[in-house]
């Protein structure tokens, strides 16, 4: 096995993973910052390095229609989307994770309108975040080529079925070049096998009926099957992970800690600010301050005990969310975490929501929120729950 | 087309036992279209009354492949799977042949389905899309759609006592198809079994999209006893009211009959309790009007098809 070092944009290393997987069909329509990503792959299949057979479709509610169909047909299928094509998905996403279809979607996280924008937030995937589909998240260019090559073994898995999602950030990491290492085609068509499905519209001997009219008799133990594939993703995602470890040399579980184990105080995020957030934390321990961070890989499954292993021994936490949930108390990743810490921790939570619409965050914003847990530290008293970062009040 | 005998020996992709009304027209449509030919179907069905009745599960009377996904996206998603069986054969996973078939109502079809069916079009799947027309929202309750003719009383578009019905004529949805140039599209009706069965043949054997659009008489929404559905799909004919006509590569018209007596309207519409409003005095003129735009349709119809009138 070989590897390699290219030099690639976010989109260009998830075209380039979707390129050594060869899926049997993408569908997929055009949306910023997502684009870039599928007129790359485009080109693969115009060139006919793959032979992927592309359904161009008229929007995204199609684009993830068709995915349904072709992966009811038995194919290997991905799409691909940013903000509103999500939301225009967002019906057919549930249907795609109730039919147990182990479809793969990288999702370039923008904001959704309104008002219009084009930057990034993660609105999109949080509005999303009960369909039943699987949420990977990246912080890096060579996490989006990492989790699009595990994300088709961990939708496959026959005790999973479920579809996955592999989130970076629109602009900041799609638009952004990198170094990455690969493997081989080869070596990656093999990590990920051949896909069969197990039920197919494409077996006359076997004929099926997909997304018969469930009523108040079946519904609910369907509904209950599939958030059973939701839990098994819980051991699959980690063995996956160590199986990719050794083919890539790179493994990954739920989360990652950065100086976390002596750590007394640490932010929690998602996606590229963890990457400004490790360099706060050097920065502080350069000081002395005992500054720690924690990366959230898997929002869903939602790794409850591994999120509370990791903070226990810590004296205040912030959670940093890239979206609100309007007239919730805090973001959504605050939420889960105050909801997965209540009656098993006495730990002080606090929330700053930032960066909405692409608004920058910089090292001095992260630094506030570091001295304000400094301070929670010391005091036990958190003056506000709730607060956001970075904007004019 | 095969002889009678030989299709009494063929295969149906819907079986009986279906929770479908007494006299509904869809599944006779249905069952003539899949009588067409031998090659196994994947069907897909928009959401409506077809769906839910032949799916409740743990039952499903389809005998074939077939999936639902949703109302708006029927076309969408069988250009998935005829995308997938395309790519599985070049790729030597799959030997097979199969043939798919898209069905919608009205309003899957003429309503909040035309964008995914203009999508399937224009990418030239290989999909016969089935429009079974009963001319309103039946599945919901007989709610007005794009396709319920001017006139005829809905729920949502009723008889009251200053509005007459429907004020708008119905889309031309086969014109719309037609305008996209595809090789295949042909109205349609279940009283003219023949005719269902040879456009459905020839719809399955182009090498690109189809479309059959099958008016489907409906005795709950249409208001008339379940016994008459073949009478009633048969003048709509005689009415011109659904002239059956069939247009290659959205060019060539062709007329596939033409009535020895062009019926009045009158007697199309005497046989509904939907427009059975429209037969008192104060409403003749909207009568009038009714007849004046089949007359004028009809005879573009005939100069497209280069028929005599």
């Amino acid at each position: 096995m070989s590897k390699k070092v290219l030099a690639l944009t976010g989109n260009d290393s998830g075209a380039y993973a979707m390129k050594q997987v060869n899926p049997d069909v993408v569908a997929a329509y055009p949306i910023t910052p997502q684009t870039s990503l599928m007129e790359k792959f485009a080109q693969y299949v115009a060139d006919g390095v793959i032979d992927t057979e592309m359904v161009l479709v008229e929007s995204e509610h199609s684009a993830m229609s068709a995915s349904v169909g072709a992966s009811s047909a038995g194919a290997r299928v991905m799409t691909a989307t940013s903000s509103q094509g999500l939301a225009l998905m967002w019906e057919i996403c549930y249907i795609a994770a109730s039919y147990r279809l182990p479809i793969v979607m990288p999702m370039v996280n923008r904001a959704l309108s309104g008002p219009i924008n084009i930057h990034c937030d993660h609105s999109d995937a949080m509005g999303a975040r009960d369909t039943g589909w699987i949420q990977l998240w990246s912080e890096n260019a060579q996490e989006i080529y990492d989790n699009i090559i595990q994300a088709v073994r961990i939708a496959e898995d026959p005790d999973v079925l479920l579809p996955v999602m592999v989130n970076y950030d629109g602009f900041i990491i799609s638009h952004a070049v990198e170094n990455i290492t690969v493997c081989d085609d080869a070596d990656v068509r093999k990590f990920v096998g051949e896909y069969k499905a197990k039920y197919t519209l494409l077996d006359s001997k076997n004929p099926v009926t997909f997304g018969t009219f469930d009523l108040a008799d079946y519904y609910f133990e369907h509904k209950r099957q599939e958030i059973e594939g939701m839990r098994n993703a819980v051991k699959a995602i980690p063995k996956v992970g160590k199986e990719f470890a050794k083919v890539f040399g790179r493994e990954y579980g739920f989360l990652e800690g950065y100086k976390l184990d002596d750590a007394e105080v640490a932010v929690i995020a998602l996606g590229s600010t963890v990457g400004t957030a490790r360099a706060v934390v050097d920065a502080l321990r350069a000081k002395n301050i005992k500054a720690g961070l924690l990366k959230i890989r898997v929002f869903r499954p939602f790794p409850e005990d591994e999120i509370l292993s990791s903070l226990r021994h810590l004296k205040a936490v912030a959670v940093l969310d890239r979206a609100d949930a309007l007239n919730a108390i805090g973001g959504p990743l605050y939420n889960e975490i105050r909801a997965a810490l209540y009656n098993r921790s006495s730990l002080p939570v606090v929330n700053y929501v930032y960066g909405l619409g692409g608004r920058d965050i910089n090292m001095d914003d992260i630094s506030s929120v570091y001295a304000e847990l400094s301070e929670i530290a010391k005091t036990g008293k958190i003056k506000e729950k709730v607060k956001y970062l970075g904007v004019r009040e | 087309m095969a002889n009678l005998k030989e299709l009494a020996k063929r295969k149906e992709v819907l079986t009986g036992g279906h929770r479908l009304c007494a006299g509904c027209a869809a599944p006779i449509i249905i069952r003539q279209m899949s009588l067409a030919q031998e090659i196994p179907l994947v069907v897909g069905c928009a959401t409506g009354c077809l769906e839910v009745s032949t799916t409740v599960h743990p039952f499903t009377a389809w005998k074939c492949s077939y999936i639902h996904c949703a109302f708006e996206n029927v076309a969408a998603t069988v250009s998935g799977a005829e995308a997938a069986y395309r790519s599985l054969k070049n790729r030597g996973k799959l030997k097979e042949e199969f043939r798919f078939v898209a069905i919608g109502g009205d309003g899957g079809t003429y309503d909040i389905g035309l964008q995914s069916l203009s999508g399937m079009l224009e990418r030239g799947h290989r999909v016969l899309y089935l429009c079974y027309n009963n001319e309103a929202y039946m599945n919901t309750g007989i709610q007005r759609s794009s396709a319920t003719p001017k006139g005829a009383h809905t729920t949502t578009a009723p008889v009251g006592e200053v509005r007459v019905g429907k004020k708008e004529y119905p889309k031309d949805l086969t014109g719309v198809v037609v305008a996209h140039r595809i090789p295949y599209t042909a109205q349609a009706s279940p009283s003219h079994w023949n005719d269902l069965i040879t456009k459905s043949e020839k719809a399955l054997s182009v090498d690109g999209p189809s479309f059959l659009n099958v008016i489907s008489p409906c005795p709950l929404g249409w208001a008339y006893p379940s016994d008459k559905t073949i009478e009633i799909a048969k003048l709509a004919v005689d009415t011109c009211f659904w002239p059956l006509f069939e247009v290659e590569n959205g060019t060539t018209w062709k007329l596939n009959y033409k009535p020895a007596n062009k019926k009045p309207i009158t007697e199309y519409l005497k046989t509904q309790g939907r427009f059975r409003h429209l037969l008192r005095p104060e409403n003749k003129t909207v009568v009038e009007e009714i007849q004046k735009r089949i007359d004028d349709d009809w005879a573009a119809l005939l100069k497209k098809c280069g028929a005599q009138s």
